[in-house]
């Protein structure tokens, strides 16, 4: 796989934040129209493999999102959907709302690259709200994204900050769409939703099988 | 002779009774019409609903308007930011209603509104707590939620460039949903950074067409959300 340049230090085991992101960049198709949530998903467009273009989208009305612009450069007008600032690249343009997730919900979309709360082993995705008393729910375009896309790729750290499985049989949380997740890029491997359960496709470095199963809160095969 | 314009934000936002819905343009700051929210708080109009994709930031702008006790519920897909504190300290109170709605289903609400299409299909929040209670039906082998059309009394939106006919021109990301809300209500007033002459906007390039817009103000230099809040500002 690339390895980011002047990226975070390599992670004794397994893969850093970046090289997650660079991983999923790796199984992106040519030419493919991409929305990256936020958080993880959006370093992916720092690591588009040579020789591809992919143009990505932004539900908030651009086609054709550039790179954040250098500081001090920032058109306050010009922003993603996590409200940051970024550019443009020659060709882009933009629409209102009703276009936008036209594309979206109308199948225009190639890939969508999402974090997760909780996965589970059928590609349910959670990732809007614990469901706590007191907890803000907010959904923005997720629940979307996840009906109108055919590919939605997940980018995750394997457990939670407590050591919990995020990859679940069901997921406990409320959910953003049933059976909508294609394949799960985590810090330990890489893990594909078939219609037989969970299927690894490939494992981070230093990383057992054996591991990412005690890890994993459902069952996993060894190859799709 | 057609002259939508008007000479301050005050005497565009007259006539917002108590009770009425306002939509109001903008994804977060980007695109909302600052001036007409300060100028609805002086108007003192209240148990409005609002529908926004957000709920503000700081205490200014929308924010403020709900800070200021006169929205009674917000209809929006994303009521939490970073800079977001008096919704969720009212939500939480349990003194504003909350209906939270997914964003590309909120667009095409909106939408559906302005064009009249009372109800519509979609794929978005099927198996999720948002379709509960729902009218679900399958087309072509598959199950979509039924989602009614949004309308409103009253839209607030902001745009880049207005011509006294009511054509409007936006600037990049700030367009987001105010097109849509411009259709939806009954009323649209608009903040203009500039106010041009007809004829001086290429008809090819007007994005909302002046039918859908009944009162402009121009606002030359439009106050930025985020600098406020880094000033440390608060309206009124």
């Amino acid at each position: 796989m690339t390895l980011p340049e002047n990226g975070e230090a390599r992670v004794a085991v397994g893969w850093s934040r970046e090289e997650m992101a660079a991983r999923a960049a790796e199984d992106i198709p040519d030419g493919s129209y991409v929305n990256l949530g936020i958080g993880i998903p959006e370093m992916v467009a720092k690591f588009v493999p040579a020789g591809r273009e992919f143009i990505y989208h932004t539900e908030n009305g651009l086609l054709g999102m550039g790179p954040p612009p250098a500081p001090g450069s920032e058109d306050p007008e010009l922003i993603n959907a996590g409200k940051r600032a970024v550019t443009t690249v020659p060709g882009a343009c933009f629409f209102h709302h009703a276009d936008s997730f036209a594309m979206i919900r109308g199948g225009h979309i190639d890939v969508c690259v999402l974090g997760a709360m909780q996965v589970s082993a059928t590609g349910d995705l959670a990732n809007w709200s614990t469901g706590a008393p007191g907890a803000i729910p907010a959904v923005g375009g997720a629940m979307d994204l996840v009906a109108g896309v055919d590919t939605i790729f997940v980018i995750t750290q394997h457990v939670t900050k407590t050591g919990e499985p995020k990859i679940v049989e069901h997921c406990t949380y409320p959910l953003t769409g049933q059976g909508v997740v294609s394949r799960i890029f985590t810090n330990l491997a890489v893990i594909d939703v078939t219609p037989e359960g969970l299927a690894l496709v490939e494992l981070g470095p230093g990383i057992t099988l054996e591991e990412v199963r005690e890890k994993t809160g459902a069952p996993l095969r060894a190859s799709s | 002779m057609i002259d939508k314009t008007v000479g301050s934000a005050a005497e565009a936002v007259a006539g917002i009774d108590d009770g009425a819905v306002v939509m109001i343009g903008g994804f977060g700051e980007v695109g909302s019409p600052i001036e007409l929210i300060h100028a609805l708080i002086d108007q003192g109009a209240k148990d409005l609903t609002a529908i926004n994709n957000n709920t503000g930031n700081g205490e200014v702008g929308l924010a403020a308007l709900i800070g200021n006790g006169q929205v009674r519920k917000m209809i929006c897909s994303y009521p939490r930011s970073s800079h977001s504190k008096l919704f969720p300290e009212l939500f939480r109170a349990g003194k504003i209603e909350l209906d939270l709605v997914p964003q590309g289903t909120l667009a095409e609400r909106i939408r559906a509104g302005g064009a009249g299409i009372p109800a519509f299909y979609t794929p978005s929040s099927l198996g999720t707590p948002l379709a509960e209670a729902k009218e679900i039906r399958e087309f072509d082998g598959r199950p979509y939620v039924m989602e009614p059309w949004l309308k409103a009394d009253f839209a607030l939106v902001k745009c880049e460039t207005a011509d006294r006919m009511g054509n409007l021109v936006y600037n990049k990301t700030a367009r987001n949903f105010s097109p849509l809300m411009c259709m939806a209500a009954k009323t649209t007033i608009v903040q203009a950074r500039h106010i041009v002459e007809p004829g001086e906007i290429d008809p090819e390039h007007v994005i909302t067409p002046g039918i859908f817009v009944d009162r402009i103000v121009e606002i030359g230099e439009p106050l930025q959300e985020s600098l406020l809040i880094a000033e440390g500002r608060r309206y009124p």
